[in-house]
């Protein structure tokens, strides 16, 4: 799973009020190397939560995203370089999410998250 | 035995190791799977300015439908129910983000993210009740209004589905609605049993220009078998619809109405179904005085 993934999923677990940002915790993490895409990196950074995105990339390693930004900088190829090595060459491959208000651990197993809710939670 | 899978078992039983392994590897299915899901992307109709999207795969199963969106050139993110599906994704090396996730249970989304979303031979399972506390259309519903929140607005989801009944896509189509969608039934080449296939056809926000109806393929083809489906571009679309948004009448046919021939036509197709169909006789077809 990449941060992308990461930073669109929030806890739909009954009552949480604000399930988002979901904890990370890092057992294992893989780099790949995904093609250069300015347009969808332009198209995509009105939506990302940026503080998440930063927060996130620092518990997989990288700590090289700026803490603050505003748009002019998606005219900048450096800071592009950065954003897109965050939102999708880095994969949490076993791990868990945390929902942020009940702690609940949604496991991840061969970088695929396990969302499936108990009866209860529905 | 019902060939209806969704009759056989939940899906997550049903899509066992095996079954995903037999699904993915025959070139039939394969084949299959990727026109419906072209056809799905068509219906999408983002804009054409190569900019890639970040799309849904609803029901993702093994990754051909997912497959055909990176070929499209968008970033996607697939769930599924199944983790032997998602298995058989995963040696095939998708490039979009897998979920294991019961789309009846809603999606763990945030709101207004979404650019787009399909979802290909899927969504018809979520009108069985497979556990105790399954109550389908509570999960519709869970279904429907997270898919919706979940969308940026003005986008579009589109369920390729095969629902069993007309009250099934009835209930189906309904929870859309009532989630906020706008949006209808798309039936290409609903005349041949073998080609027929259909398509929800969702917009989220209010009716508009940009939620019309697209077109349905072969409308009026005899011909369409399952060879020349993409070769359909001369022929003459027309469009079913199953449309709330749309006054009844619209529905409707024309000034001039159906002629006898084409009235007697259709009622020899019924009988050759098997429905029954009152007699043919000079009444039949006939103009009827204006009366009040
Ligand atoms: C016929 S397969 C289609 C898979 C894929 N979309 C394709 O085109 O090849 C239907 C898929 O829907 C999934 N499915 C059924 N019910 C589901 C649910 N409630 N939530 C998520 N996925 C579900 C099944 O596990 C199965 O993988």
């Amino acid at each position: 799973m990449r941060l992308l993934t990461h930073n669109m999923l929030s806890s739909n677990i009954k009552g949480v009020a604000n399930g988002f940002p979901l904890g990370l915790e890092v057992q294992k993490f893989v780099e790949k190397q995904v093609d250069f895409n300015p347009d969808f990196l332009k198209n995509m950074f009105p939506k990302i939560e940026w503080k998440a995105l930063v927060t996130a990339a620092k518990t997989m390693g990288y700590a090289e995203l700026p803490e603050e930004v505003e748009s002019s900088m998606l005219e900048s190829e450096d800071f592009l370089q950065k954003f897109h090595h965050a939102l999708l060459e880095l994969h949490l491959e076993e791990g868990a999410l945390i929902c942020p208000e009940t702690g609940r651990r949604f496991a991840v197993t061969k970088g695929i998250p396990n969302m499936l809710l108990h009866e209860d939670e529905v | 035995m019902s060939s209806r899978p969704e009759l056989q078992a939940p899906p997550e039983i049903f899509y066992n190791e095996s079954e995903a392994r037999k699904y993915t590897s025959s070139s039939r299915i394969v084949e299959i799977q990727a026109k419906l899901s072209e056809r799905a992307v068509e219906l999408l109709a983002l804009p054409d300015d190569g900019v890639p999207r970040l799309l849904l795969d609803i029901g993702c199963g093994s990754g051909l439908s997912g497959e055909t969106l990176s070929e499209y050139g968008h970033q996607w993110i697939g769930l599924d129910i199944s983790q032997s599906m998602l298995d058989v994704a995963l040696e095939r090396e998708v490039e979009g983000d897998l979920l294991l996730s019961d789309m009846g249970q809603g999606l763990a989304l945030r709101t207004g993210v979404i650019d787009g979303a399909i979802s290909i031979s899927a969504v018809q399972w979520l009108c069985n009740a497979d556990k105790s506390c399954h109550n389908p259309r509570l999960r519709l519903k869970a279904f429907f209004g997270s898919l919706y929140r979940s969308l940026a607005r003005g986008a579009k989801a589109v369920f390729q589905m095969y629902p069993e009944s007309l009250a099934q896509r009835e209930l189906i189509l309904g929870f859309a609605m009532r989630a906020g969608f706008a949006g209808g039934v798309v039936v290409d080449y609903p005349h041949s049993s073998k080609s027929r296939k259909e398509y929800l056809v969702l917009t989220c926000g209010p009716p508009s220009v940009s939620t019309a109806i697209p077109s349905a393929k072969g409308e009026d083809g005899e011909s369409c078998s399952d060879d020349d489906d993409d070769s359909s571009g001369d022929e003459e679309h027309t469009v079913s619809i199953s449309d709330r948004h749309r006054p009844r009448k619209k529905l409707k046919v024309s000034k001039k109405g159906k002629d006898r021939k084409w009235l007697l036509k259709k009622k020899d197709q019924q009988r050759k179904k098997g429905n029954i169909v009152p007699p043919d006789t000079r009444y039949t077809g006939r103009k009827r005085k204006a009366r009040f």
